[in-house]
């Protein structure tokens, strides 16, 4: 047991990383956390802009950061961003699917719920993390190195009003990250889901944009936390669903 | 233990029989592994096989494995899936994981003519320049060696890929057709365009485009290759899993697999040009255990052949970086592998060559015949073959 303790463990120093959302908000946080711990992380978001700058400044305080713009939601993208991510920092040994779409703003109550829109929110929060998954993983599971996060939410399991579209969308990513975790647990991957709770974001001033910016948690000490599961498997065995604010394993 | 649904009718009773010298082979025979038609309606499957359609209907691999056991002399027709009932549990299967890059980018020569450029493998570390073959007016509906030659490029020469634009710096004397070429730009602007711009190349016995991610192994990883190193593509992980389940150990390295035809006579017959490769330490220690343990290193795919039989020619047994230009035949002396997957190769062509050191001439001539009679499919999206000395033929196929 301690030997499978000490080969499941992610020494995060020399290690390559893919953080997508990585422009703001969590996903920029857990990617400067990564790549101040001494990964070498590939940052990937929509727009090109905010996500140079992100790279920029992790290049600034001595970090190893590459900005590749993509949108996970798009078929047609996953396979380049994988390449071009394995070229740039080697094979991929942390993936964070982080990227994520709440859909129009404000939200609204399923009857007034586009399909269209529960197809995007849909296509970006699972079909997009299943995609980059499958072709990043099969190198992980050959290597037997690898930890892949996906970011959930508690929308996943409340049934909040006007969340449906988003909270549906995670719950299946939630399943997902069980069955990954449940099939490559013999190959030495480790597979995450981590509820990061109420972050003072972007995403969650478009979601509440009333709500009380001090009661909302700094997505760096959530980044900080997500590294440290992410480093230690005796804090997060693979398959578990971890949960803000205490990320405890539930027995 | 390996579930066979398809393998429903197999005739064991040659298997059963004691083993029989090399140079006589027998082949038994099931039934067609699937409804692809009957070997004689798919006749002329060697020949042209359009098989791209089918092909990515199925599973990754469902594809057929004709099995060369080389120490008795005997051909076994199986699938995919039974690769890990062919071979010991103890054996060493090496693979390239090596993803393979969208090599082909169009665009115009200096006079506005038409061209393709197909890159031929990683950039140079030291000039950052990229070899590349050019090739003229078409695309891959055309078979490579009935291309139109491209107009002669000298250095200096500009090249226009759309919004990407390269120059030639040097050209082969082996080939006009093979450049050295210089992007006007670098790093991951450079791999931007590359991915935007560049598909993969394609194949005129296919019958549509094939997208990058079919071109992809399941477990690749650093995008080395300019074409699929495809012995490596019907290994789904579910035979992969089974392969470690029966405790065959599973090891990689990373081969910049490069281009298989050019439309240059001259260049062709100069295949394989020299290839880079990258040995981590862990699977240059698992080839050496094994060995020294009389275990056997299967490689997968004539890549691994040439990255491992070219380490141990520059003594590299430490694993490590380097390129090898190494041309294996049946005269070579294998110093590092005892068995090769491959795809199904057709005398002449340089794979078939290699295949050479694995079997006897007789025993390669033999399967090729069967390949045909039983109508194996060939090229980058076929069938494939497993060449081992000794092959282990499990309860399931006896019972």
């Amino acid at each position: 047991m301690a030997e499978r303790l000490y080969r499941s463990c992610m020494h995060i120093p020399h290690t390559s990383s893919l953080v997508t959302g990585a422009s703001r908000g969590l996903g920029r946080a857990i990617a400067r956390r990564l790549a101040a711990a001494g990964s070498r992380v590939v940052l990937v978001a929509r727009e090109v802009e905010p996500l140079e700058r992100t790279a920029a400044e992790i290049r600034a305080a001595g970090g190893i950061a590459h900005a590749v713009a993509a949108d996970i939601g798009d078929k047609d993208a996953i396979y380049p961003l994988a390449g071009q991510a394995a070229a740039l920092v080697g094979p991929i040994d942390i993936l964070v699917n982080n990227a994520s779409t709440l859909g129009p703003s404000p939200l609204r109550l399923l009857l007034d719920t586009e399909c269209e829109d529960l197809e995007r929110a849909l296509a970006v929060n699972l079909v997009g993390p299943f995609r980059l998954s499958k072709a990043i993983a099969g190198s992980m599971a050959l290597r037997r190195r690898g930890v892949v996060l996906n970011v959930s939410s508690d929308a996943a399991v409340e049934p909040y009003p006007t969340w449906g579209a988003y909270g549906a969308s995670k719950a299946a990513l939630d399943q997902l990250s069980r069955v990954w975790a449940a099939e490559l647990a013999e190959h030495g991957v480790r597979v995450l889901s981590v509820d990061p709770g109420e972050m003072d974001t972007h995403m969650h001033a478009e979601a509440i944009p009333d709500a009380d910016r001090s009661t909302l948690a700094d997505p760096d000490d959530i980044a900080a936390r997500v590294v440290a599961m992410i480093a230690a498997e005796e804090r997060a065995p693979t398959g578990v669903r971890l949960v803000a604010p205490r990320f405890e394993v539930q027995p | 233990m390996i579930a066979s649904k398809r393998h429903v009718d197999v005739n064991v009773g040659a298997d059963d029989q004691p083993p029989i010298p090399a140079g006589t082979p027998t082949a038994t025979t099931s039934k067609p592994l699937r409804s692809r038609g009957s070997p004689a309606e798919r006749g002329d499957a060697l020949v042209h096989d359009h098989v791209h359609e089918k092909r990515t209907g199925y599973a990754r691999d469902d594809v057929r494995l004709l099995a060369i056991d080389s120490h008795h002399g005997r051909l076994l027709d199986r699938a995919a899936a039974d690769l890990p009932a062919l071979l010991r549990p103890g054996d060493l299967l090496v693979l390239n994981d090596a993803a393979t890059l969208p090599a082909s980018l169009v665009g115009a020569a200096p006079s506005g003519a038409e061209i393709e450029i197909r890159l031929a493998g990683p950039p140079s570390r030291e000039r950052a320049t990229w070899p590349a073959v050019v090739f003229g007016p078409g695309d891959w509906r055309t078979r490579t060696e009935d291309r139109a030659p491209p107009e002669p490029l000298v250095p200096g020469d500009v090249v226009h890929l759309r919004d990407l634009s390269a120059e030639i710096v040097a050209v082969s004397p082996l080939s006009p057709r093979l450049v050295e070429l210089r992007f006007d730009r670098a790093g991951g602007a450079l791999l931007a365009a590359l991915y935007r711009l560049g598909r993969p190349v394609q194949y005129a016995h296919q019958d549509r485009d094939l997208a990058l991610w079919t071109v992809q192994t399941a477990f690749a990883g650093p995008p080395w290759a300019v074409e699929m190193p495809s012995a490596g593509r019907p290994l789904s992980w579910h035979v992969l899993s089974a392969l470690r389940q029966t405790g065959i150990e599973l090891a990689w390295l990373t081969h910049a697999a490069g281009l298989s035809a050019t439309g240059d006579p001259a260049l062709d017959a100069a295949l394989p040009l020299p290839e880079r490769y990258h040995i981590p330490a862990a699977t240059a220690a698992a080839a050496l255990r094994a060995r020294a343990e009389d275990r056997r290193v299967i490689a997968v795919g004539t890549t691994v052949v040439r990255a491992l039989e070219g380490a141990a020619r520059a003594g590299q047994w430490a694993g490590g970086t380097g390129t090898t230009d190494l041309v294996i035949g049946p005269d070579s002396e294998l110093r590092a592998v005892h068995g090769v997957v491959s795809g199904i190769h057709a005398p002449g062509e340089s794979h078939y060559r290699l295949l050479g050191a694995f079997a006897p001439a007789s025993l390669l001539d033999a399967a090729w015949q069967h390949a045909q009679a039983a109508g194996y499919l060939r090229h980058e999206l076929g069938d494939f073959c497993l060449i081992a000395p000794g092959l282990t033929l499990r309860a399931r196929e006896l019972a």
